[in-house]
């Protein structure tokens, strides 16, 4: 029988009596947000190399003004100040960017990876405050349903662009029918984002959720349902779909840069 | 036969120190057995809780190697005994002597939340009708054996000593097994915002992953009831949809 003194005292930063790897977790989340992070940030300040073809990055979809072919309303307004660094993507990155950060996800997934708020389960932080989400600036996390309606809004030119990547200019000036790598990625891409979304537990609750007796709806429950068994995997739809939708820009640039030879099926 | 270390917190109140005890371990024994075993032969007065052996009562709550479990379900095989085991306390509550805790707190919290207020009866005999598949979302939220393991791992309780100000996620499983009850009337979203702290909830879902009966707490629970606080009080869109509706 041996003995050393202890109190239960607060734990200090990093402090705990896990004897596992609790560290690796947090440690891959915040290499893969952060990198996430870093990579959007640069490509969006780019504004060069975001379509190739009929290929069109999901950084830059929709494409309000800009220089590509796939621009809705043509170039940029010749109001702009010259001074300020324009890019299409910073037109629209700003709602998908938001749909992820106000994520029930991924914010419990960067509070503990990134914020130390804790930094993981039974390990001691590094603040002795806390305010959680009630009071600014946290609270704004409760805005996550308006992103969501902008992300499904969004995932109709994201199918838009899928589609149109089907869709090939011929050495006869018209558009044929065909499949490239790109075409490939395109719809990973817009399929996996339209897991993502529909798995969202804002969804989830306004779908079906809000309601305690469905019975008598049939089909809010049938929707409940479908969007429940998704929402199990909201995680790993996150994280495949923060993948795939960050591939897809580096397949289009690429390509744009003439680095990579687009594959072409048929 | 194999022996394995034990390090175990004994004490009271203010101060406390970390016990070895070297004890017998054999196949299928758990952590609850091991202190049994050293109270027999070696520690007469270590204080632990326990009573059913079988998961289901809540009562043999403690931090296992740091983490929060139940002793009666923590197999020796599933944790490393090459080392000493660490047995603690729960952290979020205050200590009584060596394992026990006092968790009177958690009665208290129980007590503050409204309760179960039913519609008027369906039939004429003073009963209800309700669907299977209307309950089933609750039924979940009632395995709940309150081992408070939840409340111990989650950081506003444990590091931040809120209790004052949120009632933790025990407490919110409960609420949320009342305020989603098909028959139920009450309104809870004011409470939950006001008076229950649930803005304190940052959803690391530290509770779901103690809990010993699977319960999803954080999902199925915890932000379906941020959704409908979202709904009364920061949902402008809703709010003008109601007031419409109203008219």
């Amino acid at each position: 029988m041996a003995s050393n003194l202890v109190s239960i005292t607060r734990r200090g930063f990093g402090q705990t009596m896990r004897k596992d790897n609790w560290w690796v977790a947090p440690v891959l989340t915040f290499i893969g947000l952060g990198a996430f992070v870093v990579y959007s940030t640069w490509a969006a300040f780019q504004g060069a190399h975001y379509s190739f073809g009929n290929y069109l990055s999901p950084f830059y979809s929709p494409e309000l003004f800009g220089n590509s072919p796939h621009a809705l309303f043509g170039p940029p307004p010749s109001w702009l100040p010259t001074w300020l660094p324009f890019s299409p993507a910073l037109l629209i990155l700003w709602a998908p960017g938001g749909f992820r950060f106000t994520c029930y996800y991924y914010r419990g997934a960067y509070y503990k990876s990134m914020w130390a708020d804790p930094p993981a389960c039974a390990v001691g932080e590094p603040r002795h405050n806390y305010r959680g989400e009630r009071k600014f600036p946290l609270i704004i996390q409760n805005i996550h349903r308006y992103f969501l309606y902008l992300a499904l809004f969004f995932l109709l030119f994201l199918a838009y662009d899928a589609w149109h990547a089907m869709w090939f200019a011929g050495p006869d000036g018209k558009e044929h029918f065909g499949i490239g790598l790109g075409t490939l990625v395109l719809t990973a891409n817009v399929i996996c984002l339209g897991l993502y979304t529909t798995s969202c537990h804002s969804l989830r609750h306004l779908i079906g959720g809000v309601y305690d007796v469905l019975s008598n709806k049939p089909i809010r429950k049938k929707a409940y349902g479908c969007v429940s068994g998704l929402n199990k995997r909201h995680m790993l739809f996150a994280w495949i779909s923060l993948f795939v939708v960050g591939f897809s820009d580096v397949y289009v640039r690429l390509c744009s840069m003439g680095i990579f030879q687009d594959f072409r099926f048929f | 036969m194999a022996k394995a270390t034990f390090s175990i917190r004994r004490g009271g109140r203010e101060m406390a120190e970390m016990v070895d005890y070297t004890t017998d371990v054999t196949e299928g024994m758990v952590v609850l057995d091991a202190v049994h075993q050293i109270q027999a032969e070696s520690a007469g007065d270590l204080a632990c809780r326990w009573n059913c052996k079988a998961g289901k009562c809540g009562s043999c709550s403690a931090e296992i190697n740091g983490m929060p479990k139940l002793m009666c379900m923590t197999r020796l095989d599933t944790i490393d005994i090459t080392q000493p085991v660490t047995i603690e306390p729960m952290r979020a509550f205050p200590p009584v002597k060596d394992l026990i805790t006092d968790v009177s707190w958690n009665y208290e919290v129980k007590k503050r939340i409204k309760k179960f207020k039913p519609r008027k009866p369906d039939a004429d005999d003073g009963t209800w009708r309700m669907q299977q598949e209307d309950i089933d979302r609750v039924q979940e939220f009632r395995k709940c054996i309150e081992c408070f393991l939840c409340q111990d791992v989650c950081h506003v309780l444990r590091d931040h000593e809120k209790h004052q100000e949120f009632i933790g996620p025990r407490f919110l499983v409960y609420t949320a097994a009342l305020e989603m009850h098909p028959l139920d009337t009450e309104n809870r979203t004011e409470d939950l915002k006001e008076l229950f702290g649930i803005g304190y909830c940052n959803i690391t879902k530290c509770c779901t992953k103690v809990c010993p009966e699977g319960i999803t707490i954080t999902d199925n629970a915890i932000i379906p009831l941020k959704e409908r606080v979202v709904d009364e009080h920061y949902d402008p869109l809703k709010k003008l949809i109601k007031l419409f509706r109203k008219k």
